[in-house]
């Protein structure tokens, strides 16, 4: 069988070519946990070289980053493994930012702000950790009740569905004065989020999203996302399967929109509209969505590039003249570069494939997939 | 009375602009399986055609100042390049990519264009009144003045369905854009050019484009770098929900996504009015979980197994 593969493989010579054999359990457990531990430790050298480097400005854009990225991997939980491209959980981002606000805010500012809120809300103040927790399950709660109804649809209406649910949300906060101060700032939320604590959360997620993704219920919504008919077939719940999927993506978001409401401090409803969805949405795409390592480097790449053209606008000496892009020359710069990975990746920049490289038995097993499909 | 046909007629003006985009919208779905949320951006553009690109705080009047005829054919053809150019660069590299690498493609193109309106045009909005006798004459209907303008767009969209179905059913090339609609691989194996046809799609969907932008400026007055983007938020609830890849269901669609939300406009006690869009997508949200195909059932979005 090994001869079998050896012989028959035709992979192109890479600089990764050798492979170290995982025999012992150590070994065996670092091999199956590879792709969320390897992210991990990129993501903290990312953080320790920004906090390296002491840069207020560059703190705040990886802090927003992360946050970003911690959206893409609540994503990818629904997307890349029911197959259902999402518009709607900024939607539960919202949810969950308003609902940290309506918990951290100190009382006298609700009062002044929110004064429609319940009379337990609006003598008590919640710890920041709790209110995330709280707010995740809010939003939870939310896809529970929303997702009954939309995981009924498939392929493209479903799609639509969540895009309807967002701009229901989206109009609904955007009115609801007593509770959120519609069109208006809320101000006021205590500032708890930094680049470490985003650092935690991140490396939680991707773990939690890794276990979900291979635990039989995520096996079972990968099985309906590839072959509908072909799983329900099998004794997959489709609806069900889908329906768990999206409420875990749900509670990552929604906690991920509490910590960005515990970051910036202010919350508006604006902030929370298509534009969010779509960066997001790109990024997942950009780094292949189906896989966690594409949800993850697809964040880095972007927010790495974006951050790189804030710098090119701001401008840089050449022979002593200042020379910088124009305003809105950084989004036409990041569009384009987005519709190039697009066009000369379609599957992503990871292909939809986890990151696999040094372990033999993956290497295998990778050809053995590539060969298949 | 005279109120009851003032909701009317703004409710089915709004509505025929609706199914316009959607048709522009739903000619390419049908075609290319692309959702184009650049749609929208093809609108603005239309619009910012009229001015000289320049980046100063007023409108400087360029294409807007031409006898009516000449503007019509100088922005269709300025949106028709545009589409053009876009398949050409972005659709055709990205033809056999998935649904979602499509989608994320025409919105990645939806960024660009409109970060390209704010870098030459900047981001501020301009007033630029086009034919405002349109709104200016008015008909005095039941004791209510109608303005022209509303029922202009009525009528256009009417001559322009027609236009379209005669095109559609009684042409050679036509014909090829429906049968590439109903099963592209087939139609292709039968000498149907797929370059062609997708070409056709996209000049047919920029002149769409281009009369929306004109109808939308000569009613809103003012250039906005996104204003497109409500329309073919609305136009592309209107594709889905008519049923994608039907025409008619574009055309239904878009009708009864603006008869609903005027009549919700107007019907709506005072303090629920704000959340109309509440009302509107909730019931877009009902229309999918009864009719998942769209009103109108097509081929295309039929599943098989």
């Amino acid at each position: 069988m090994t001869a079998n593969i050896e012989s028959g493989k035709r992979r192109r010579p890479s600089p990764f070519n050798y492979t170290i054999e995982a025999k012992s359990p150590a070994m065996l457990t670092l091999r199956a946990w590879w792709p969320p531990i390897l992210w991990s430790i990129v993501l903290l050298l990312i953080v320790v070289i920004v906090m390296g480097l002491g840069n207020a400005t560059l703190h705040k854009t990886l802090t927003d980053a992360l946050i970003k990225l911690m959206v893409v991997v609540g994503l990818f939980v629904f997307i890349g493994n029911s197959g259902i491209l999402s518009f709607g959980h900024i939607g539960f981002m919202m949810i969950g930012a308003y609902a940290a606000a309506w918990q951290t805010c100190c009382p006298k500012t609700k009062k002044l702000f929110i004064p429609g809120l319940p009379d337990y809300l609006l003598t008590h103040q919640f710890p920041f950790m709790v209110s995330v927790i709280v707010s995740g399950l809010l939003a939870a709660f939310i896809a529970l009740i929303a997702g009954s109804v939309l995981m009924r649809l498939s392929g493209i209406a479903a799609s639509i569905g969540t895009f309807a649910f967002l701009m229901v949300m989206y109009a609904f906060y955007l009115r609801w004065d007593p509770w959120t101060r519609g069109a208006s700032t809320m101000t006021g939320l205590p500032v708890h989020t930094d680049s470490w604590v985003m650092l935690g959360f991140c490396v939680v997620v991707m773990f939690g999203a890794f276990v979900y993704a291979r635990s039989r219920y995520g096996l079972s919504a990968k099985a309906s996302r590839d072959d509908e008919v072909a799983s329900k077939a099998a004794g997959v719940n489709v609806v069900g399967q889908r329906l768990l999927s999206f409420v875990v993506s749900a509670f990552i978001v929604g906690m991920a929109g509490a910590l960005f409401g515990h970051f910036l401090g202010i919350l508006t409803v604006d902030s929370f509209g298509l534009p969010y969805t779509f960066i997001t949405l790109s990024m997942l795409v950009v780094g292949g969505m189906q896989s966690l390592s594409g949800a993850v480097l697809g964040a880095i790449v972007i927010s790495t590039l974006f951050e790189a053209l804030r710098q090119l606008e701001i401008g840089f000496n050449i022979g002593g003249s200042l020379v910088a892009l124009p305003g809105g020359g950084r989004e036409v710069g990041i569009g384009i570069l987005m519709l190039v990975i697009l066009i000369f990746r379609r599957n992503g920049l990871t292909a939809n494939q986890e990151v696999y490289w040094p372990f033999r038995g993956d290497a295998m097993a990778k050809t053995a997939m590539s060969r298949r499909s | 009375m005279g109120y009851i046909i003032q909701v009317i007629v703004d409710a089915l003006s709004l509505g025929s602009l609706y199914a316009l985009a959607a048709l522009g919208i739903g000619l390419l779905f049908g075609v290319l399986r692309l959702i184009n949320f650049a749609h929208g951006d093809f609108i603005t553009l239309g619009a910012y055609a009229l001015i000289v690109p320049a980046y100063g705080p007023d409108a400087i009047r360029f294409i807007a100042d031409f006898h009516p005829v000449a503007l019509i054919i100088c922005t269709i053809l300025v949106v028709v390049a545009i589409a053009l150019l876009s398949e050409l660069l972005v659709f055709r590299p990205l033809r056999y990519a998935s649904a979602a690498t499509l989608m994320v493609g025409s919105f990645a193109l939806s960024f660009v264009i409109q970060n390209l309106i704010i870098m030459i045009y900047s981001g501020r909005p301009k007033s630029l009144n086009l034919w405002s006798d349109l709104t200016a004459i008015k008909f005095d209907v039941g004791g209510v003045d109608i303005a022209l303008l509303p029922l202009l767009i009525i009528g256009v969209t009417m001559v322009l369905m027609v236009l379209l179905v005669l095109f559609l059913k009684h042409t050679p090339w036509g014909v090829q854009m429906r049968a590439a609609a109903e099963d592209f691989k087939m139609a292709r194996m039968l000498g149907v050019r797929a370059n062609f046809v997708i070409s056709l799609a996209f000049v047919l969907s920029g002149a769409l484009a281009a009369v929306v932008s004109l109808l939308f400026e000569a009613q809103l007055g003012i250039l906005m770098f996104r204003m497109g983007t409500p329309l073919m938020v609305f136009a592309f609830i209107a594709t889905v929900i008519g049923g994608m890849g039907s025409l008619v269901g574009s055309v239904v669609g878009g009708m009864s996504v603006g008869i609903v939300s005027s009549i919700l406009q107007a019907g709506l006690p005072s303090e629920i009015r704000g959340y109309r869009d509440v009302f509107v997508f909730g019931l877009v949200i009902l229309v999918l979980l009864l009719r998942p195909q769209g009103i109108v059932l097509s081929r295309a979005t039929r599943e098989r197994v």
